[in-house]
């Protein structure tokens, strides 16, 4: 596995707007004494050399939308603590935190999965794609247009949760029903009340995608 | 009569209001760009966690926090409550610790020793005979002559037992802040609030009492996006203060959000409502008397009154007495229309089950009595009718009891509503610049119901502008002050003060123009990105090169609400049907199908006005059939402090909805109304009425779950 080396950077203290390559780096100075991990460290603790893991930080690499990230992490950080505190990948949302609601849907080798109940060093080896990972380019998926053009959120809490879902859910079931869409996306709780939008913006982004080829759920 | 100087655009000139618009953060909540105050991740930030009372009632004997504050990673520990403190409630606030990461604070709670002297405690009210002295007297009212009416030997009388749950708000983005210092004397606040403009007072007072010099204009709120309030969120709370003392101990940012199970035992109580009613009707059906007996709890303060007899208010003779319970669980908090769904499940369960002892339709019933509701007796009529076309109720009722060799029963039950709905008071920056760009400012918070994107319609529509031609700030306190989000106010005061500030923008702008188009500035008027002579387009600048003639001074207004010429007014009705399928062999109750026809004056966006409609019938399915904060007698506790446990409805549990909104002559004059609370009201009784229409026995209470649908047919009814 090729490791990149981190190019030290200053970070100014108590700017307001900061990038997310600051908040890491910030972090990692915060957090545990260095989250990015060094070089040295990563020889100090090969993958795979010990059976048991922890309790003190390890060293891990996650896949998330294409893109390599190093982290130290205690073994019991869970992918959405990883994602949120670490990463500063916010989309996917912290509610129940018990594997119930799915507002933390991730998709991890194309299945959705909460975040919540996967931890980090799980999800090492595993292709990763969050709600950040659906816009390409500032051109928003077929799922998130439905989604405006039904209205089907409300305080939007829920929303990237549902729209990881039903992506995932569109994947499998290109062409679905009614009865299979509430199946199906059974594993999302909203409480504002929105699924009579859902229903129908997972109806129209099946047939969005499927005239495009089904190229655009990619 | 003059026409006033503000009004709306007549029905024929409306190019965007009423239309139905996407709503304009869409893109960024469905793509999670939006930053809720959960998602707020500061530079050196710490994690706080709170450690809550495990007893309902207690007095703290021993406090010790010292292995808490020695554990590396742990920044600051803070008692709340010390040695000596009595606590009346499971979840109650006593320390606060802040660490370098959430896992950290969590490790932290486990170390902090502390002893209790349990206290006797009451958690449960339902069984109003084991409340003892914590049931007071709170009120009764009478008027005409109740006695003489029910004893009337030409009345029909019903007599029943109906009741509500109490819930909790289980807003998904839990109850916290992010607090910052940027300065010593200078505190930034992200918080997941509905009151952005009034969490600065609030914080700035409980600070100062604390012995932290901080003036109120030195304290910044924000709060662009929140994760559902319901109600529950005006406060800053005692956490949120906390934090901000947190923060000031540590020198960092920190991030104190509710944890799960303390969110839903100590931010959300919606009250419940239980009350043993009598009603009489004459044989025609005409309604002569009510008396109720109710109770409820509240949490520690107890409850007030629902207003029953609700909507019928004009029964002639009436008495109502009601008893307060004062509970140990958390306090009551606003919950969407406080105290109408309670109202409503009294009311609406108690007529219909008189209907049904008269063998009337209750569609004819409720259209009969119409009247007694005072001045919207109309409206209510046409809503009644509308909704039963909708639910096509002349095919579908039945007399009570489905008469069928079947498990499974259908019934059709209605219910219902009332609000007031007046727009709050508000205040909108509006700038004009010479390069064309709009810029509105307000104090103001979206909490989902789509106020964004009332604004930006109704400040296109005025301005003759395209809604990406407006920028918007709210979520703020640095922009001017505007109202709560609660109670329906927002809608009506954001859309008011907003209305004011761009006609008067606008009328600058005029002036401005006046004299290189040669029309007289009230001669002129703004459309399609123009300004213009009202009768004669010819003369027109293009909206950029009429701002140019501003020279270099922006144009700044502020437009209020209240303000000259009523924009707004106050009180709406509405109409909720329910067809519901009860299996009798399992008690299970499934939705086929609920209708809504709404009325709220005038509507600027269509589709956020459907979306609160169709939210509040989900909403009201979950409150009717699935959740309830489970309390348990013998540990104090509730038994459900969790998602999995605290049930929501899910989009397999909703069956048809439909919506309609009364709109058009009769309607739109009234101007703008709110509309969060009226539609969640009615779901409750319609679906209970809806339940005793299948099976032929009514289940007294809500929530209707399989095993109370059972216990009542084992009373009877057609299984």
């Amino acid at each position: 596995m090729k490791r990149k080396k981190q190019k030290p950077k200053e970070v100014a203290a108590g700017r307001e707007n900061f990038t997310r390559r600051d908040f890491l780096k910030g972090a990692s100075v915060a957090v545990s004494g260095g989250l990015l991990i060094t070089e040295a460290q990563a020889a100090s603790s090969p993958p795979g050399a010990e059976a048991v893991a922890g309790p003190q930080p390890v060293a891990i690499t996650l896949k998330i939308n294409g893109r390599p990230h190093k982290l130290n992490l205690e073994p019991r950080v869970t992918l959405l603590d990883a994602l949120r505190d670490y990463l500063d990948l916010t989309g996917a949302k912290k509610v129940c935190d018990r594997g119930v609601c799915g507002a933390c849907t991730v998709i991890m080798d194309g299945k959705p999965v909460y975040a919540c109940n996967v931890l980090a060093m799980q999800a090492e080896g595993h292709e990763i794609v969050t709600v950040e990972g659906l816009s390409h380019g500032g051109q928003p998926h077929p799922v998130m247009e439905a989604f405006i053009e039904h209205d089907a959120q409300q305080c939007g809490f829920c929303t990237p949760g549902f729209v990881v879902a039903c992506k995932a859910f569109l994947d499998k079931h290109p062409n679905p029903t009614l009865d299979e869409v509430e199946a199906g996306l059974g594993g999302n709780l909203c409480r504002c009340g929105t699924y009579a939008g859902v229903r129908q913006a997972v109806l129209e982004a099946a047939k969005t995608i499927s005239m495009k080829g089904g190229k655009a759920n990619a | 009569m003059p026409k006033c100087k503000y009004d709306w655009p007549e029905a024929g000139d409306r190019r965007l209001i009423g239309q139905r618009i996407s709503r304009v953060d869409g893109p960024a909540k469905t793509s999670g760009r939006a930053k809720y105050t959960y998602d707020v991740n500061l530079l050196g930030m710490l994690y706080a966690k709170i450690l809550g009372s495990p007893y309902a009632h207690c007095k703290i004997t021993a406090l010790d926090t010292s292995a808490a504050e020695s554990m590396p990673g742990v920044k600051a520990v803070r008692k709340i409550q010390d040695v000596g403190k009595e606590i009346q409630w499971v979840g109650d606030e006593i320390v606060a610790v802040a660490a370098e990461s959430e896992d950290i604070a969590r490790d932290a709670l486990d170390k902090i020793k502390i002893e209790f002297e349990q206290l006797p405690f009451l958690v449960n009210e339902e069984d109003l005979s084991q409340a003892g002295d914590h049931a007071k007297a709170a009120g009764s009212e009478k008027s005409g002559d109740p006695d003489k009416a029910f004893s009337d030997p030409d009345v029909v009388i019903s007599e029943g037992y109906y009741g509500i749950q109490t819930i909790t708000h289980c807003c998904l983005e839990s109850h916290g802040s992010v607090a910052q210092w940027t300065e010593p004397d200078t505190l930034k606040t992200y918080f997941s609030t509905q009151n952005v403009s009034g969490i600065p007072g609030e914080v700035g007072e409980a600070l100062r009492q604390a012995g932290i010099d901080v003036k109120n204009n030195n304290i910044e709120t924000i709060c662009q996006y929140i994760g559902g309030g319901f109600g529950s969120k005006f406060s800053a709370d005692r956490w949120g203060v906390e934090n901000a003392r947190l923060a000031k101990l540590t020198g960092k940012p920190v991030k104190l959000l509710l944890e799960r199970d303390i969110d839903l035992e100590v931010a959300g109580a919606r009250p419940s409502g239980y009350a043993k009613v009598k009603v009489a009707a004459k044989k025609d059906g005409t309604i002569v008397a009510w008396q109720s007996d109710s109770w409820g709890t509240g949490g520690p303060a107890g409850t007030t009154m629902p207003p029953i007899p609700y909507v019928f208010t004009g029964i002639p003779n009436k008495v109502t007495r009601h008893t307060s319970v004062g509970t140990n669980t958390g306090p009551a908090r606003a919950w969407r229309a406080p105290n109408h769904p309670q109202a409503a499940v009294l009311t609406m369960c108690a007529l219909e089950d008189l209907a049904a002892k008269l063998n009337m339709d209750p569609l004819e019933f409720f259209s009969k009595n119409a009247d007694l509701a005072g001045e919207r007796g109309e409206v209510y009529r046409q809503e009644l009718s509308k909704a039963a076309e909708l639910i096509d109720w002349q095919k579908n009722w039945h007399p009570r009891g489905h008469q069928t060799p079947s498990s499974l029963k259908r019934g059709l039950g209605i219910s219902l509503h009332t609000w007031g709905g007046r727009g709050h008071n508000s205040n909108c920056g509006v700038s004009i610049h010479p390069d064309g760009s709009v810029e509105l400012n307000l104090g103001s918070q979206d909490l989902g119901t789509g106020t964004r994107t009332v604004i930006t319609i109704v400040a296109a529509e005025t301005l003759g502008l395209s809604l990406e031609a407006i920028t918007l700030n709210i979520g703020d306190t640095k922009y001017p002050v505007s109202g709560a989000s609660g109670g329906s106010t927002t809608v009506g005061g954001v859309s008011a003060s907003t209305r004011r500030g761009c006609m008067d923008a606008l009328d600058q702008l005029f002036a401005a123009v006046a004299p290189s188009l040669g029309v007289p500035a009230d001669q002129l008027i703004a459309k399609d990105g123009k300004i213009q002579a009202k009768d004669d387009s010819s003369k027109s600048l293009t909206w950029k090169q009429a701002c140019a003639k501003l020279g270099v001074k922006s144009i700044q207004v502020t437009g209020k609400n209240p303000g000259p010429c009523s924009l707004g007014s106050s009180g709406v009705g509405g109409v909720e049907m329910a067809d519901v399928s009860v299996d009798t062999e399992t008690g299970i109750v499934k939705i086929n199908k609920m209708v809504c026809a709404q009325d709220c004056g005038l509507i600027i966006d269509m589709k956020t006005a459907e979306s609160q409609c169709y939210g509040a019938l989900i909403m009201g399915i979950t409150y009717a059939l699935f959740e309830q904060k489970i309390m348990d007698n013998i540990t104090g506790r509730m038994l459900n402090p969790n998602m999995e446990f605290y049930k929501l409805a899910g989009i397999g549990d909703i069956g048809e909805l439909v919506v309609h909104m009364m709109t058009g002559p009769g309607y739109d004059e009234r101007g703008v109304i709110g509309l969060g609370e009226p539609p969640v009201i009615s779901p409750g009784a319609a679906i209970s009425n809806a339940v005793a229409n299948a099976i032929g026995v009514r289940v007294p209470t809500i929530p209707i779950t399989p095993e109370k649908v059972l216990a009542a047919l084992e009373k009877g009814g057609t299984a």
